[in-house]
């Protein structure tokens, strides 16, 4: 499988490392949920590509599942929550932005080194994609503790799935049934986010998570006397 | 006469020199007499070098009866030392002849003349010394001569304070070389460096080894976190000491730690070149950092060559990995760019020191916030200036340009290395290398545009004479070297040839046998430059153009006022400040990198008292190193000052309970 | 004897080619935004009048701001005749490699921020500033594009990129398409189009290539037009020629085949300068600190791309 099929399904993991970085660089939140959306669908168009290539029919579900839910749905939901909280529109970074991008560059470097050294006798087409796909992971958990806004918190959560979803179907053999499991349970963390998120807003008119972070303790002290 | 013998004669004679300079300086002539001197055994060191390497090269050594008993003084002259011998002399050269026209403004002579030519032998003898010994000597010798140049003008307030943390540092430095030497020694204790060489090591000690000797040369060459003498005592010494030190002592550090890694201690391991390529490229984009912060043109002068010698440390650590996995061609190449960059530098930093020099006497300023316009009333000193300033930025066709190129060249040749760190490091290393190139030209922008561009920000600048013809010489000959350098370079790398084949065994291909005189470092389908052509077209371009405009455009030309967006009478206190121009900068990489912040005070409307803004930095480097280390010694000191009021039955009981330990001790080993 | 009239050719060729490419931008941008817009000869008639006008020089202007121009056009002149663009056989392409042209083209701006600050206004250090801060991010990603390509290829020549990127055994790489992203905003970048900086504008304040020029005028200011357009010229066959080499005529080909280079190049000049215009007017211009993080992005990229070329031969 050398040759075109090989550069091609690394373009698609390379591309979703790209969206991973470009999610960093964004400061609006909605810009943020549009590049998502993109990422997902480079998502879904790899899946569909291995498919192709591995001759695994079920992938194509996994592929029409993350268009569908992670490219179409969820930006729409995440949107519409935005709007009828009202949060902030721009995303604040704990460090700059210049220095996350440094911190996500060290970190794609560790996951090259780790999964090459690490898989240093397994198929060499795998072992690239996945060491992109770790990189993508990091990338998503990267953004998870920079950000200072929930919404961007559950974006990061979603991109770090989209990595696993890249690891799994580029390694052949994901049965369909952990793909939906894996999804659905997603999905229910999402739901269970979200609807901590409207309980949240309403009890502290606010869902950023420094203000979040002064109320522990000592407002809850006062409230149970 | 054998040449090492002709040249040790030649060092005698600038130490009768200096000797000379001690009884004479009273007299009116003492500055032509010695700095001519100088000037005169200067070239005729670097002539007798330069003919006994034109012949084939021999290793010459000598021995004299002084120094340690059972030792000697051993003096070897070698291809290395031949490289770093001739760029010692030719910058101590052109120093005396800027010297014999700016020393003449110096108002305490006895305070420098006496130590210029002492410097100059100082340095020469570190090169030539071939056992430890002998290399501590001339090292201290080097170093104590240039603290007395350094404090000669003492009654400014900040060059005791230079001259304090400049005899700290040095100190410092020696005592790890002590310790480095002695390790290489070995248990045997035979200094000479032919006995070392000949030595086999436990590789523990490799380690430590490998940290002495970066502590030791380092501080001295000015990496970071050592450099913090280097910017404060380079522009307290007179200018031509200046580009002394900053051009010259600095290669003499590097010739060190070439000589004692490469050569001395033989078999490098690998992992050697992870420190020092991380060191170089922590260096060279730190210096040109600090260099944008500074608004002091000598100050700015000395950051900068901290981060040359950062560049000269990747070219060597490269050389280093290369060499320890047996790619010889690759190790060649490495170390061609670095010893290149080492004579590149110490060209193009002497020119901007002695430029620097030239307006200081021109002006009695230091700020370049309080200069301005100069480049109408001193035409030659800012066209040299000028020259040097395109050359330490890398632009083809100068100099400057070559060395870069071949470095970037090494470091496309490093994914074969088969090291994993070293496959992460090399590349970040060299994106490091392309930022500090692009950071030092917006620097030297600010640096040639503040001082010299634009009107006069104050009367002294406005009344500026132009400088002595002896500096404008010596100006002049090293722009013309910037030139050469830059359109013929395979010349200077087929000389550099014999180094590289003693310390790697391996040499680039002969440069001058290749068509229209192109620099070909491995094979012409791979990569060539050709500065002489370069240069040739654009000149050919620009004066087509020029006479095609001539010819078919107008020739009219008209005086007028500048742009002042309508408002009349605009004065020089519109113009841009250094500070202003390096604000967008300070705002990218300061924030990070020196903890910059800007404060402002606004006064409310109405009030008539002016607005106050202040940009504050942060120099990490001294307060996380340097702060804690001063105040734990102070503190220790003040504890154990206590010891000096003690009882006289304290002081007996301390004498008893020290010989009683050591019977212990005695008694315990056997 | 054919490489040498190839050479020739070229030289002339992307001279007369620049000014057009600029005119043609122009249309279209205002084509796109419903305007009319000028003609597509216009910078022609635009460089001619300024050559014949008298050169109005500020009352301290050095003979660093007069030879300026001269020296910009020629570095910016002689570069963008060293980049193949209708035949890859140029008789001095081995001359200089691309880190020789990228430090040519630096060292024209170079020259232009000095000029900017000679004559002592604000206007010129604003300016000056400002794109040496530009440029301290711009040039590093060039330098690591070029070490990417490099590494891909074994060589720093164009001639010798262009031939492999050419071969089928390039293939479809990712360190190539990061390359290429990273590429298409550094030349944003070095070119001063929108999001960067917007070559239209009259408002000082937002100036940065503008605010350098502000006091030239006459054929001074013509030569500085015709080099920033020749620039442009230089960076879209630079695309074109390491991205899409496709019409590249091989080194001694046939007459035949050097015209159809010549055809294939104009089709990708002509969409190169319509996906500018079109990008031009579908983002808004980034304030100056905006700036920095898109060029650190483009540096990063650049250097993601020789990272994955270091540590895998297959990427």
């Amino acid at each position: 499988m050398h040759g075109l099929s090989f550069d091609i399904a690394h373009l698609f993991a390379g591309s979703l490392v790209l969206m991973s970085f470009m999610l960093l660089y964004q400061d609006r939140l909605y810009a943020l949920l549009n590049v998502f959306a993109f990422q997902a669908g480079v998502l879904a168009l790899s899946v569909t590509w291995q498919a192709y290539v591995q001759g695994a029919p079920h992938l194509y579900i996994t592929a029409m599942i993350a268009l569908v839910f992670k490219a179409i749905i969820i930006p729409v939901v995440l949107h519409r929550i935005i709007v009828r909280l009202g949060i902030h529109r721009e995303v604040e970074t704990v460090i700059g932005i210049g220095p996350t991008m440094l911190a996500g560059m060290a970190l794609v470097a560790l996951s090259m080194v780790v999964m090459l050294r690490v898989t240093a006798d397994a198929d060499s087409l795998a072992r690239e994609d996945l060491a992109f796909a770790l990189s993508v992971v990091l990338l998503g958990l990267l953004m998870m503790v920079t950000r200072g806004n929930a919404v961007s918190m559950v974006v990061g959560f979603m991109s770090l799935e989209n990595g696993l979803i890249l690891a799994a179907t580029g390694a052949k053999g994901m049965p369909l049934v952990v793909e939906i499991s894996v999804a659905f349970s997603v999905l229910i963390a999402f739901i269970v986010i979200g609807i901590f998120l409207f309980r949240i807003r309403e009890r502290f008119d606010t869902v950023d998570l420094q203000a979040l972070d002064r109320l522990r303790g000592d407002q809850f002290r006062e409230e149970a006397r | 006469m054998m040449p090492l013998t002709f040249l040790m004669w030649l060092i005698a004679a600038l130490l009768g020199t200096a000797v000379l300079a001690v009884t004479i300086v009273r007299m009116r002539m003492a500055p032509w007499v010695i700095y001519f001197m100088a000037l005169a055994i200067s070239i005729l060191l670097f002539t007798a070098v330069l003919s006994c390497v034109s012949r084939t090269f021999a290793i010459t050594q000598l021995t004299l009866p002084v120094g340690l008993p059972w030792l000697g003084a051993h003096f070897r002259l070698d291809a290395l030392a031949a490289f770093f011998f001739v760029i010692v002399n030719i910058g101590g050269a052109l120093a005396s002849l800027y010297g014999i026209g700016y020393g003449r403004h110096e108002s305490e002579q006895q305070r420098v003349l006496p130590f210029f030519p002492a410097f100059l032998a100082g340095m020469n003898l570190v090169v030539l010394a071939d056992d430890a010994f002998t290399f501590l000597l001339s090292w201290e010798f080097m170093s104590l001569s240039s603290w007395a140049l350094v404090v000669a003008h003492h009654r400014e307030e900040n060059n005791t304070r230079a001259g304090y943390v400049y005899v700290v540092m040095a100190t410092l430095g020696t005592l790890a070389l002590l310790l480095a030497f002695g390790l290489l020694a070995g248990p045997d204790g035979n200094y000479a460096f032919d006995a070392m060489r000949a030595q086999t090591r436990p590789p523990l000690w490799a380690a430590v080894l490998l940290a002495l000797v970066l502590l030791g040369t380092g501080s001295k060459a000015g990496l970071v976190p050592l450099h913090v003498w280097l910017p404060l005592a380079h522009p307290a010494a007179p200018s031509h000491v200046s580009a002394l030190m900053s051009g010259v002592m600095t290669k003499v550090a590097i010739y060190g730690f070439i000589r004692i890694v490469f050569d001395l201690f033989g078999r490098a391991d690998w992992w050697w070149s992870i420190p020092v390529l991380a060191a170089g490229g922590g260096t060279a984009v730190m210096g040109v950092l600090y260099a944008l912060m500074q608004h002091d043109l000598k100050r700015l002068l000395a950051y900068h060559t901290v981060e040359n010698i950062g560049i000269v440390f990747i070219g060597l650590g490269l050389s280093l990995a290369f060499k320890a996995f047996d790619m010889a061609t690759a190790a060649a190449l490495a170390l061609t760019a670095g010893l290149l960059h080492v004579f590149n530098h110490s060209i193009f930093k002497s020119l901007l020191f002695f430029g620097a020099g030239a307006v200081l006497t021109a002006t009695g300023e230091h700020d370049i916030e309080h200069l301005g316009g100069l480049i109408h009333r001193m035409p030659w000193t800012a066209f040299y200036f000028l020259v040097g300033c395109v050359a330490i930025s890398a632009f083809p066709p100068l100099n400057g340009f070559v060395s870069e190129w071949l470095t970037f060249q090494a470091i496309l040749l490093s994914p074969e290395l088969p090291s994993w760190g070293l496959k992460l490091l090399v590349p970040t290393v060299g994106g490091l290398l392309a930022l500090s190139a692009a950071l030092a030209a917006a620097c030297f922008v600010k640096a040639f545009g503040i001082t010299f561009l634009g009107h006069a920000r104050t009367a002294a600048a406005g009344a500026a004479e132009e400088t002595d013809s002896w500096s404008l010489a010596a100006m002049s000959i090293l722009a013309a070297l910037c030139f050469i350098v830059g359109v013929l370079p395979g010349l200077f790398i087929d000389a550099l040839a014999p180094v590289t084949m003693s310390l790697i065994g391996d040499r680039l291909p002969s440069q001058l046998s290749q068509p229209w005189l192109s620099l070909v470092p491995i094979a012409e389908s791979r990569s060539s430059y050709n500065g002489l052509l370069v240069f040739l077209f654009i000149i050919t371009s620009a004066s087509l153009t020029a006479v095609v405009i001539h010819r078919l455009g107008s020739r009219a030309l008209r005086r007028g006022e500048a742009w002042g967006c309508g408002f009349p009478g605009l004065g020089p206190k519109t113009q841009y400040t250094a500070g202003s121009f390096s604000q967008p900068i300070r705002m990218v990489y300061g924030t990070y990198v020196f903890r910059a912040r800007e404060h402002v005070e606004m006064r409310p409307p109405g009030d008539l008292a002016p607005a106050r803004f202040r940009a504050e930095i942060h120099d990490l480097a001294w307060e996380l190193i340097y702060t804690p280390v001063a105040t734990a010694v102070s503190l220790a000191a003040t504890r154990l000052n206590q010891l000096q009021f003690l009882t006289i039955r304290r002081y007996l009981s301390f004498v008893f309970s020290a010989l009683v330990i050591l019977l212990l001790v005695l008694a315990l080993w056997r | 004897m054919l490489d040498a009239g190839i050479q020739g050719v070229q030289m002339l060729l992307v001279l007369l080619l620049a000014p057009l490419l600029t005119g043609y931008t122009r249309k279209v941008r205002a084509r796109i935004l419903r305007r009319l817009g000028p003609p597509i000869l216009q910078p022609y008639r635009d460089l001619l009048r300024l050559l014949q006008k008298e050169v109005v020089l500020a009352e301290n202007a050095s003979w660093l701001f007069r030879a300026t121009p001269y020296v910009v056009f020629a570095a910016t002149w002689v570069s963008a005749a060293l980049v193949p663009t209708f035949a890859s056989g140029l008789m001095f392409s081995w001359s200089a490699d691309l880190i020789a042209i990228i430090a040519l083209l630096g060292g024209a701006r170079f020259f232009l921020a000095l000029a900017g600050m000679d004559v002592g206004t604000s206007f010129g250090g604003i300016g000056s500033s400002r794109e040496m801060m530009i440029a301290s991010l711009a040039e590093p990603a060039m330098v690591m594009i070029v070490f990417t390509m490099a590494l891909l290829a074994g060589s720093t020549q164009l001639s010798t990129l262009a031939g492999f990127m050419i071969s089928p055994v390039a293939g479809l790489r990712v360190s190539a398409g990061l390359a290429l992203i990273a590429l298409v905003m550094v030349a944003i970048a070095e070119n001063a189009r929108i999001p960067i900086d917007n070559p239209a504008t009259h408002l000082e304040l937002t100036m940065v290539h503008e605010a350098m020029i502000l006091e030239y005028s006459g054929r001074h200011l013509a030569l500085i037009e015709l080099a920033a357009s020749l620039q442009l010229l230089l960076y879209m066959s630079l695309i074109a020629c390491i991205f899409t080499p496709w019409g590249l005529a091989a080194q001694g080909a046939s007459a035949g085949s050097e015209l159809a280079g010549a055809a294939a190049y104009l089709v990708k000049l002509a969409i190169g300068g319509f996906l500018l215009a079109l990008f031009e007017t579908a983002v808004a211009k980034m304030r100056v600190f905006r700036a920095s993080e898109f060029l650190g992005a483009a540096l990063m990229l650049g250097l993601l791309g020789t990272l994955l070329l270091f540590v895998s031969r297959s990427l």
